[in-house]
């Protein structure tokens, strides 16, 4: 009986030790991230065999929660981490580094059939007060604008509350505002809808819908790094304190010129023009 | 042996009593009183994190402003519009399904022959048994767009669509437990009545429906229940606007929709957290006024 209980308590321990050893790194947070995370994620783990990543995307906010709550080693993010999100952090003792990833330009879109070409960002802040109710008003048709924004644990929510309603002023958006729950929610709803306008990073806009112009300039690699397109935003990866390991080795790779292309490849702005 | 036999059988062995008896009537015992602690626990969880956000939004402002801001600072807690979406959608989608239930129902257990009742009824099962979230897919790619092709209106991810979803949801069920009710009317009553004379209709109407009522009272509230508390549906197909409904086109943002998408977001034990779960009691508290409601008719009907 006592071997047998010894014999078993060694096995237990060995499980323990192995499994200490294929520990998988957590990847979590958002879903704007998440398509060259998830590419970059399999690159890396292809390089590196032994390497175990778990990646899911459950919004921004998600991401920070699972950070401090030590159930995720990086936290994915479309925004910078917020001061309520860094306290709550800090007093799980979990000091979040953030890593700039990627540029991303938010377009505003509507559906294909729409005549506007370009909105102002004051003409933008307008229609999400509920201030301007129909495209006529914008040199469109004789149409109602139903506007479509994101729920607030979108990271693409907060950034474009911050950078076209809290423009001059703080603003509420319209009540009436409808609410789509995720990236692919927001597209299918605008792509349906010849009233809808919405707002999506620039690597979800697909062919469905129509991107709109802001300010008379169009969202590109080239006006999202020179700065000339003024919804554009950095999205990040944030790591559990100092990244050690194998957290450390996926980093560099993100920033590296390989994990660029990828970032690149999947519809994303780079950091950086990359050699050819 | 036949079954009156096996039946005669039963009743001679003692109905209680013997060490196996009583082992197995401590762990029922055990089990279910496990059971209500994690129910009393979990309440008291729902409580203890929905109360706190009364002491910096009073419940008159909860309840009866309709302005929704929880990211705010301070955050503007007003509910009066979603609580007014939930219970737009659960009306209008009970005033559509139900009837249709129950005239589902009728025919499958009076009416329809047995080998097609059969077949109904497998069908309501698995029916009942739909993911909502394919449901709200359907709402979403098939029915919207339709609708906006149609009836020119503004937007046709509204309370219509929801509600007609939320119809396809509770049908089955409502059709399925009521079917059983009627089902488990005794044959010898249905006799009787042929034998003074009444007519097949006048049977169901009279007889069978009434005798048959508590049950499908519960079938009702389970469906309406069922409406009350589905997410997915309303979260995909609702619009989401946080507006009082005055038109059926209107969107809507039902409580239950509204915590989903937004808990990801709220830090936890902030005044927004809390409101979410004040939310959930508020809906906790919606089922239990269906619950009382439920159990007044019952007791209505046994008096008469």
């Amino acid at each position: 009986m006592k071997k047998l209980f010894g014999l078993l308590t060694a096995v237990l321990f060995l499980a323990a030790a192995t499994m200490g050893e294929a520990a998988t790194i957590v990847m979590d947070g958002s879903t704007t991230v998440l398509p060259f995370g998830q590419a970059a994620v399999e690159q890396f783990m292809k390089e590196n065999p032994g390497v175990k990543f778990s990646v899911s995307g459950t919004g921004t906010g998600n991401g920070f929660k699972s950070l401090a709550d030590g159930s995720a080693q990086i936290a994915n993010a479309s925004r910078f981490i917020k001061d309520s999100e860094i306290q709550s952090c800090m007093a799980k003792k979990v000091y979040p580094v953030p890593f700039a990833v990627a540029l991303d330009c938010i377009v505003p879109i509507v559906h294909k059939s729409n005549p506007v070409k370009s909105l102002t960002q004051a003409q933008l802040k307008d229609i999400y007060t509920g201030k301007t109710t129909n495209w006529k008003a914008v040199g469109g048709p004789d149409l109602p604008i139903v506007v479509v924004g994101r729920d607030t644990s979108s990271g693409t929510y907060g950034t474009w509350q911050e950078m076209i309603l809290d423009k001059g002023g703080k603003a509420r958006v319209t009540p009436r505002a409808q609410v789509a729950a995720s990236s692919g929610a927001m597209l299918s709803s605008v792509s349906k809808n010849k009233n809808a306008i919405g707002y999506e990073g620039m690597g979800y806009v697909n062919k469905t819908v129509k991107g709109l112009q802001v300010d008379g300039v169009t969202a590109s690699a080239v006006t999202a790094r020179n700065g000339k397109y003024s919804l554009s935003r950095f999205l990040y990866m944030f790591t559990k304190g100092w990244p050690e390991g194998e957290v450390l080795d996926f980093m560099m790779f993100m920033q590296s010129d390989a994990g660029q292309k990828i970032v690149n490849g999947t519809g994303f702005v780079s950091l950086r023009e990359l050699k050819k | 042996m036949n079954s009156k036999e096996r039946g005669a059988a039963a009743i001679k062995e003692p109905a209680f009593g013997g060490r196996g008896d009583r082992v197995m009537s401590r762990a029922v015992f055990g089990v279910a009183v496990s059971g209500i602690i994690i129910l009393i626990f979990i309440l008291g969880f729902l409580v203890a994190n929905g109360l706190p956000v009364l002491a910096t939004n009073p419940l008159s402002q909860i309840l009866f402003s309709a302005e929704w801001y929880p990211t705010e600072e301070p955050p503007v807690l007003g509910m009066a519009a979603l609580i007014a979406g939930t219970l737009a959608a659960t009306l209008l989608s009970s005033l559509l399904a139900i009837p249709a239930a129950l005239a589902l129902a009728v025919f499958t257990a009076e009416i329809a022959p047995r080998r097609m009742r059969n077949v109904f009824k497998v069908m309501l099962e698995m029916l009942g048994f739909l993911p909502s979230i394919v449901l709200g897919f359907i709402g979403m790619m098939l029915i919207a767009p339709w609708m906006q092709e149609h009836w020119n209106i503004a937007s046709s991810l509204n309370l219509l669509n929801a509600s007609i979803l939320l119809g396809f949801l509770i049908i089955p069920v409502v059709a399925s437990l009521s079917d059983e009710a009627l089902a488990a009317v005794p044959i010898e009553m249905r006799d009787a009545s042929y034998a003074l004379g009444a007519t097949r209709i006048e049977t169901i109407m009279k007889v069978c429906v009434p005798s048959a009522l508590p049950g499908i009272t519960a079938a009702v509230l389970l469906g309406i229940m069922r409406a009350l508390g589905e997410t997915m549906v309303v979260l995909m197909a609702a619009g989401g606007a946080a507006i009082v409904p005055h038109l059926l086109t209107d969107p809507i943002r039902p409580l239950t929709s509204t915590i989903a998408a937004e808990m990801g977001e709220t830090p936890v034990g902030s005044i927004h957290y809390h409101a979410l779960f004040f939310a959930g009691l508020i809906l906790l508290l919606m089922t239990l006024v269906i619950n009382l409601l439920s159990l007044y008719i019952e007791k209505r009907g046994v008096k008469r």
